[in-house]
């Protein structure tokens, strides 16, 4: 692995810009959806975009970990910002699922997400991320501990499950795009339950 | 049976075509024209002559852009915009309708000899799609109760069965590894559904032939039911005394049934059906719409259904 260069294994560039960065599918996505270029029903196009990047942004950030043990190359320092993105994200797609999608018919929202199993998958992936959210700056990742804070952020592992499932439940029949999806995040998720492959990665698992 | 009057003049007549090929306007320059053809189907479309209906409603069309551009036509990929990139691959001429089954002149039709003694008509429907949209689409065609005419069911008949073309050398959906349907598409309706007036063979839309990505040459609408019920590209039409298979019926029997008649009281599983969002109006912001019973229909067809629990049929 040696053969990688330093600013990939060990790039040194700060993770701020990735913020502004990680909006610019959002804003393409609103700008689109505003300007009628988002084909026939825009309201629906954006709300599934936006899911889409959201699930992106959670195999992202799983991928960090995997990445390092068996390429050697470090990206840790992006974690943070990708996981918050990905929430944001999520955040977004619910406000647009409310606000565009709903017209905020909160009868209509609560039956939904009681009944509707995808929307209940999704809901609970939402109240999933909503903690890891909460505890991301660094006072609370102090005042918590770093076993205690590692220990609860893999609430994410059931929240990227609760992603998958929730695509592969809303489509109709089989379609190729959520079966990929759901694939590379279980995939991801074994990757933690086997220690074969890990190249000093059985201290810090996360 | 109550028969609301509709409007005098056809849609395309209303409505200048410049307009109605771009009712939300197109951006990035695009000329409309340009646009449609470019989706496919539209190049070779050729005009028809159609009367007027009482059938139709005077709500306002949905655009052509709209209607050509976000369909459910599997055979050519899930996603809504793929049929429109796709379907231009299917050879539409020559075409064979075989008309067979509990019939007393069992026919194999070239598409030109069915519509030779068809008399066409606009008629302006209400669609609603089973995932909670609706447009409202100047459909021309003749009713299907014509042609059942011509091959004379027999009296032991008692559903009439459609299926759609299986060309996987032309379609780019009904291939690989996980089918999405299991193909060719299947529909069926009750034969009492099938011989009612409002039941159309439309042959195109917006006063030209139909776009091979809305089921060109020759598809079924039928108003009060979900879009899907609408068979797209039909090759065959069989008379039968048996219910026939239906292909979403058979990928989710509990999600679709047989009937799937529009009903906002009775939930799809994954989805309310309650309320609709009409297409092209209002777009990011637009506001759901109460849906109607039977898609607004129930004055001509709730008769056919008389005495049935419709939780049960659903
Ligand atoms: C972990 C959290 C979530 C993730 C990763 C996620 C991801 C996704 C994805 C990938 C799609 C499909 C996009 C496409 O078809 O291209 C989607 C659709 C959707 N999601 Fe989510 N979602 C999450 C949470 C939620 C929540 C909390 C709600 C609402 C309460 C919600 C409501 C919806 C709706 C209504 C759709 C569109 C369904 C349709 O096409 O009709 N999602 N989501």
């Amino acid at each position: 692995m040696a053969a990688l260069p330093r600013w990939l294994r060990q790039p040194s560039l700060p993770d701020w810009p990735l913020y502004p960065l990680g909006f610019i599918p959002a804003i393409w996505l609103f700008v689109q959806a505003v300007t009628d270029n988002l084909g026939a029903d825009p309201a629906k196009a954006l709300e599934r975009g936006l899911g889409e990047w959201a699930l992106r942004l959670i195999i992202l950030g799983l991928a960090i970990t995997p990445l390092r043990q068996v390429a050697g190359i470090n990206w840790v320092r992006y974690r943070r910002a990708i996981g918050l993105l990905a929430f944001f994200y999520v955040l977004l797609h619910l406000i647009t699922y409310m606000v565009l999608d709903q017209g905020l018919d909160w009868t209509a929202i609560g039956a939904d997400i009681l009944r509707r199993p995808y929307i209940t998958i999704g809901m609970l992936g939402f109240l999933l991320l909503l903690p890891l959210a909460l505890t991301s700056t660094n006072a609370m990742i102090r005042r918590l501990g770093g076993a205690r804070w590692r220990r609860l952020h893999r609430l994410v592992y059931p929240a990227a499950f609760a992603g998958a499932a929730h695509y592969l439940l809303l489509v109709k029949s089989w379609p190729l795009e959520p079966i990929i999806y759901a694939a590379i995040i279980v995939a991801l998720l074994a990757w933690r339950l086997v220690p074969v492959g890990k190249a000093g990665g059985r201290a810090e698992r996360a | 049976m109550l028969i609301r009057r509709g409007p005098d003049i056809k849609a395309s007549e209303i409505t200048p075509k410049e307009i109605y090929l771009s009712r939300r306007h197109l951006l990035g320059g695009m000329a409309g024209a340009g646009l449609i053809a470019g989706l496919g189907g539209k190049a070779d479309a050729a005009p028809l002559t159609a009367g007027k209906s009482a059938f139709s409603t005077d709500e306002a069309p949905t655009s052509l852009k709209d209607i050509t551009s976000y369909n459910n036509f599997y055979e050519f990929g899930t996603d809504k915009s793929e049929p429109a990139r796709n379907a231009h691959r299917l050879t539409t001429s020559p075409w064979t309708v075989k008309v067979d089954g509990m019939v007393a002149k069992p026919t194999t039709f070239a598409l030109e000899d069915l519509l030779k003694p068809a008399k066409l008509e606009e008629r302006i429907y209400r669609m609603r799609c089973v995932e909670g949209w609706s447009m409202v689409i100047p459909w021309v065609g003749f009713p299907l109760a014509d042609l059942l005419a011509r091959v004379e069911p027999l009296g032991s008949a008692k559903y009439v069965a459609f299926e759609t073309a299986l060309r996987p050398e032309e379609m780019t959906g009904v291939g690989g590894f996980f089918k999405v349907l299991d193909w060719p598409y299947r529909e069926g309706l009750r034969l009492d559904e099938a011989l009612h007036p409002l039941t159309l063979l439309a042959v195109g839309l917006y006063g030209e032939t139909l776009p091979n990505q809305n089921g060109a040459p020759l598809r079924l609408v039928v108003p009060w039911k979900y879009g899907f019920k609408g068979i797209k590209s039909i090759v065959r039409i069989t008379l039968t005394d048996k219910e026939p298979q239906t292909s979403w019926n058979m990928q989710a029997p509990q999600e679709y049934g047989f009937y799937s008649n529009v009903n906002p009281d009775v939930d799809h599983p994954r989805w309310s059906q309650a309320t609709e969002r009409r297409i092209g109006e209002g777009g990011l912001f637009a506001k759901r719409r109460p849906t109607l019973p039977f898609n607004g229909y129930a004055d001509q067809v709730a008769g056919l259904y008389a005495g049935m629990d419709l939780r049960k049929f659903y």
